[in-house]
């Protein structure tokens, strides 16, 4: 395996060559420099300190033969008797990447009564459905599931398995790669693959304050995780994937989780956990205009916030309040609506991923922090842009 | 019931950036501190202890320093802790971590119930937990939200939380579970619980203490992924303005929104 050498003695500053590993992993024992438990293989420390650390491949490592896992397989996720539309997010990506590589693309299905399912994965256009559809599997528990996944990936032998960083996803793959001694990458934002099947993963890390390029060069499968929304929805496409049917026996089904009971959550989401937030504030002129706004905001899935003059008017609840002296939120979209942009509001929500602001005076300073700023009117742009949602296909498939 | 944390020691902040001139990460004087995560996970520990009786042992991996994390647990009122510490281990990907974490795990033995945090602050996979339940061959259970009872000795009843549900379940010990933040409120380490522990001995296990010393298995290489390079996310966009009009404006918004894909289904 390929490792990190210092040539201490080719060092000229040692404190400026320990500073430059960000893990801290460069210790000095007053004679020689080495490496510490704390290294992450960034190489780094051998790409800007001119030869002193060197990174060296083991040739002697055992290679792989590639040739012997092919394809690349999505493993679907079912929530309530449909398909989960991270599922079809996948697929769409995986047979981009099969196109590159000329590979087939498979589904791998696990639960029960999954027959209504086939249609809407067929749609997103993969080779292959395996479907192992038991009784048992009708509820999430980790060790028959992880006996299925083992099943297939003895069966099918994939190169690569993308599953939804979900809930779920993110229990399972990680209990599968282990049982395979198989790379795992989190929550990969970017996938490409190389010509002898490498898949290139690009994953944050930190926050989101630095991007991991990281290859599982040795070892299949390559398992990565990817979150909703993350890739787009495939075109739908005409149905063509064989299907095959596999079951567990019994003694592969135990499990040591009990399935008690189920309950749908509480709506009690507050506007901190919304992805999506549309604000009124105090440019509406009744408080029945809340209610277009609102609509905008169930419409993308999101939440209604307000600034603190609509909450003192007593049109809109004070949970609601974004600002100093409300929440703080971070959505991913927030869209202001007639609100002019306070200092203590912006405060509130600065940090959102993207700012969208309307305002028909173009010297609000709410355009200062905003991403997009549309200098118009609200009572034009909102029912508009409702209209357009409404009438335009919200899903592609 | 004995109980092992496994906790984790992550830099002070995640506001670590990237020089974008030399590629180096900048993190001058970011102190190292427990990841919050675990907090809730030693709280679990903690009220099951006191509701059941039994220990409370933490355990972590990392360089010598990370001991820090190991007396704050003590604070909180672990009894005992082990610390996994080897050059052998350094570059460990999410498999040799949890596989090292899993034979630190095997040494100390005699465990009804392994708890971690959702994630850590750092790596921010939320993968260990699961991984390390199947290298001991143990059930486990992620998202856990609330501990219900413990049901005739045996089994663990708890709740989770699942897209758009709450599932109640019963978990037979010995078990892995990974408790979401908020499950309790964690308690504020205690200074005199730090006088009081101040010479216990923290017990740090080198590789040739486990079970397999094969060191392919750990570290970099017992890790099947590589980090090619590490490089800063792309910049935001720059600001704009649009004053085209109102319908124009409404037209440019929804192909925005179509094209970031906020007009997809939404669960």
């Amino acid at each position: 395996m390929p490792k990190i050498i210092i040539h201490t003695e080719k060092a000229t500053d040692i404190q400026a060559l320990i500073a430059l590993c960000p893990f801290g992993a460069i210790e000095y024992n007053g004679k020689e420099l080495s490496i510490n438990a704390a290294c992450r293989m960034c190489r780094l420390c051998c790409k800007k300190s001119g030869g002193v650390c060197e990174y060296v491949e083991d040739e002697n490592a055992a290679r792989i033969d590639k040739s012997l896992w092919q394809g690349i397989t999505v493993a679907a996720e079912m929530v309530g008797g449909q398909v989960h539309p991270v599922t079809l997010e996948l697929i769409g990506k995986a047979r981009e990447l099969a196109a590159k590589t000329n590979q087939k693309v498979s589904c791998l299905v696990v639960g029960y009564q999954l027959e209504n399912c086939i249609d809407a994965i067929n749609a997103a256009g993969p080779d292959e459905i395996i479907l192992y559809d038991q009784p048992e599997f009708e509820h999430f528990r980790a060790e028959p599931f992880c006996a299925a996944w083992e099943d297939y990936i003895n069966f099918a032998r994939p190169s690569v398995m993308l599953v939804g960083g979900t809930s779920v996803g993110r229990s399972l793959a990680p209990r599968v790669a282990a049982r395979f001694h198989a790379g795992l990458t989190a929550d990969c934002t970017m996938l490409d693959i190389q010509p002898n099947t490498d898949l290139d993963q690009i994953r944050p890390a930190y926050g989101g304050n630095i991007m991991a390029h990281i290859r599982t060069p040795n070892h299949r499968p390559q398992f990565a995780t990817v979150r909703y929304k993350i890739f787009s929805m495939p075109e739908k496409t005409a149905p063509h994937a064989k299907i095959i049917r596999r079951s567990l026996s019994a003694d592969k089904l135990v499990s040591g989780i009990e399935f008690l009971n189920l309950r749908r959550k509480q709506n009690e989401r507050g506007i901190e956990d919304a992805d999506v937030i549309v604000v009124a504030g105090r440019g509406l002129k009744k408080p029945e205009d809340i209610a277009m706004i609102q609509e905008l905001a169930t419409l993308l899935g999101g939440e209604l916030g307000s600034t603190r003059a609509m909450v003192e008017t007593g049109w809109i609840d004070p949970k609601r309040q974004i600002g100093l002296s409300g929440r703080t939120v971070k959505p991913k979209l927030i869209i202001t609506c007639a609100v002019s942009g306070a200092v203590q509001f912006a405060a509130g929500m600065n940090g959102s991923e993207l700012i969208v602001a309307i305002n028909t005076d173009p010297e609000a300073p709410i355009f200062n922090i905003a991403h997009i700023g549309i200098v118009g009117d609200v009572y034009e742009i909102v029912p508009r842009l409702i209209e357009k949602i409404k009438n335009g296909e919200r899903n592609l498939l | 019931m004995n109980i092992i944390v496994c906790i984790k020691q992550v830099p002070g902040t995640a506001q670590v950036e990237i020089d974008e001139k030399t590629g180096v990460l900048k993190r001058d004087g970011v102190p190292a501190k427990m990841n919050p995560f675990d907090l809730f996970a030693i709280e679990s520990a903690m009220r099951l202890k006191e509701k059941f009786g039994g220990r409370v042992t933490a355990l972590t991996m990392g360089p010598p320093q990370a001991e820090k994390v190991l007396r704050e647990a003590f604070m909180m009122g672990v009894d005992e802790a082990f610390l996994l510490s080897d050059r052998k281990f350094g570059g460990a990907d999410v498999l040799a971590t949890s596989y090292t974490i899993s034979q630190g795990i095997r040494r100390i033995g005699g465990y009804d119930l392994i708890i971690c945090g959702k994630q850590t602050t750092d790596g921010d996979t939320a993968q260990v937990g699961a991984e390390l339940a199947e290298f001991l061959g143990i059930p486990h259970l992620t998202g856990v939200t609330a501990l219900l009872d413990l049901v005739g000795g045996s089994k663990l009843k708890v709740e989770a939380e699942i897209p758009l549900h709450v599932v109640e379940l019963q978990i037979v010990l010995p078990c892995l579970i990974t408790v979401e933040k908020g499950i309790f409120e964690p308690r504020l380490p205690s200074y005199r619980r730090k006088l009081a522990t101040a010479d216990r001995k923290i017990t740090c296990l080198t590789m040739a203490d486990l079970e397999d010393t094969n060191e392919k298995h750990y570290g970099l290489n017992g890790s099947p992924t590589q980090v090619q390079r590490i490089f800063p996310p792309a910049a935001k966009a720059e600001k704009e303005i649009w004053n085209g009009g109102n319908a124009e404006s409404a037209d440019r918004l929804y192909a925005l929104l179509k094209d970031k894909r906020f007009l997809t289904e939404l669960r």
